[in-house]
């Protein structure tokens, strides 16, 4: 039976870490592929990099980060993080990614979507989706997308009564005025092979993922969602699965800190009946 | 040396490196001696069928993939690698493929029964799955049954030959998961992806004589 995915993700910014990893016997904290070449060990089933690297001029850094990795690590590899060209896709599958998150990119160009799925397969494009849920009253944002007119259906009209949510891009950052639950299944249409859905509600919250959302995305599309955002504890990553009926679990944190190995986290999932692979 | 094939589809990089990492020499190529001169042969790749079927036939490679499965040296098909041995794929219309291997390639989509998933599963079947050998297969050698590999497509294999199955695998239905055929091997999932058990696979493979 398909086991459920369990995924660390690693915030890497210029080539290194961030947001402290407090693995025991690591030479330097730091370096993503010996963090990589950790979680491995510790029975991962995949791994995410997310690059916050700002400046144009040290992007190219993640891609030595990701072939470093894949020099050493041998378990699927997924980079986020500013990839924004057919090339930019290129580049990180030939350095040794064997997918990619795309996500503001996708909003502001949705047939982006299109055209790297077709050149790379579904397979390896993975759609990021950052939403957070809509107040009783819509704040105002205006349609600045200039393909809204193409696809108006996409935007969230009015305010409803049951929960809409709303897709944001730059880090949570910049409101689009797009329903989240319809944005998930254009990307599917468009040739998206997996849904990373991030409720900006939750994440870091530590309060667990935002399980009406998931569940609502993960039943609108056919294709594999990964729920991301506010896991603080196992029964969270449970809840995920369960009730946010998510194929795979990511979270940062509490793997980074050490509250739970992989190994302790499956074992737990296990215990709860949940196929996972040990 | 193993000749991993570079038909400008799939993961070249990581299939090399793997190879390595057990101990084997291994080199990316398209060209077509170097596949002929090679102890054994991998056919890697990711993406569609048509595409890949497209980028063998323009690099000039499939004569060289059939003189390979020819000679008798060892062959390894890797996901697409697998699919593109056999007659044809239902991928965007019937594609004929390599015609090594008799039976058809065909998708998840519509075959799995309602009542087995409760809900609709996920497609792609993407994750780490269960393998059940069917056959001694050398490559399986050191390997428990039932272990766990990665996955990740939308398609798979039907194979006339019953004989030809190594290992099958459950997703709403039981599909065809691994091939063995005399000097034939081949992969669903990606051994190059699946850890430990993937890596011993590789090793197995590179030791084949």
């Amino acid at each position: 039976m398909l086991a459920k995915r369990i995924i660390p993700c690693l915030d890497v910014k210029d080539g290194r870490v961030v947001k402290g990893v407090q693995f025991v016997n690591l030479r330097d904290a730091g370096d993503p592929v010996e963090i990589a070449a950790a979680y491995e060990k510790e029975g991962a089933d995949e791994l995410t990099f997310l690059d916050i690297t700002a400046s144009h001029e040290k992007r190219d850094t993640i891609l030595d980060v990701v072939a470093h990795t894949a020099e050493k690590v041998f378990m699927p590899l997924t980079v986020g993080g500013g990839v924004r060209t057919i090339e930019d896709i290129r580049n990180l599958l030939k350095a040794g990614a064997d997918k990619v998150a795309i996500n503001t990119a996708a909003v502001h160009n949705p047939e982006f979507v299109g055209q790297a799925a077709k050149r790379f397969g579904s397979q390896c494009i993975v759609v990021a989706i950052d939403a957070k849920q809509v107040d009783a009253e819509l704040s105002k944002t205006p349609p600045t997308l200039d393909w809204h007119d193409h696809h108006p259906d996409l935007f969230i009209t009015e305010s409803v009564n049951s929960p809409v949510w709303q897709v944001f891009t730059h880090g949570g950052r910049n409101p689009t005025g797009i329903d989240a639950v319809k944005w998930a299944k254009q990307m599917e249409a468009f040739g998206a092979g997996e849904i990373l859905l991030t409720s900006m509600d939750r994440d870091g919250t530590k309060t667990g993922y935002d399980l009406a959302l998931n569940r609502t995305v993960s039943e609108a599309v056919g294709v594999p969602v990964i729920a991301s955002g506010g896991a603080g504890t196992l029964e969270h990553l449970y809840e995920g699965i369960v009730e946010g009926k998510a194929d795979a679990v990511l979270a940062a944190s509490i793997f980074h800190f050490k509250e739970f190995t992989i190994g302790e986290t499956k074992l737990y999932l296990k215990s709860k009946n949940i196929t996972v692979r040990i | 040396m193993i000749a991993v094939i570079d038909y400008g589809m799939g993961n070249l990089r990581s299939v090399q490196k793997a190879l390595e990492a057990v101990g084997a020499r291994a080199v990316v190529t398209r060209k077509p001696a170097e596949i002929l001169s090679a102890s054994s042969v991998v056919l890697p790749g990711v993406g569609a069928f048509k595409d890949c079927m497209a980028n063998l036939c323009q690099f000039g490679l499939v004569d060289a993939v059939h003189k390979s499965i020819q000679s008798g040296k060892p062959f390894l098909g890797i996901c697409l690698g697998l699919q593109l041995l056999f007659h044809q794929s239902q991928e965007f219309g019937q594609v004929p493929g390599l015609e090594v291997l008799p039976g058809d390639v065909v998708g998840f989509a519509g075959k799995i029964p309602d009542s087995v998933s409760g809900s609709a599963l996920k497609i792609p079947h993407m994750g780490w799955n269960t393998v059940q050998v069917k056959k001694n297969n050398p490559l399986f050698k050191s390997i428990p049954d039932n272990s766990y590999f990665y996955f990740v497509h939308s398609y798979f294999v039907v194979p006339e030959r019953s004989d030809d199955i190594a290992t099958t695998t459950e997703y709403g239905i039981e599909f065809v998961s691994s091939i063995h055929h005399e000097n034939i091997y081949a992969f669903q999932f990606h051994p190059e992806k699946s850890q430990k058990l993937g890596s011993t696979l590789l090793k197995n493979f590179s030791e084949l004589q």
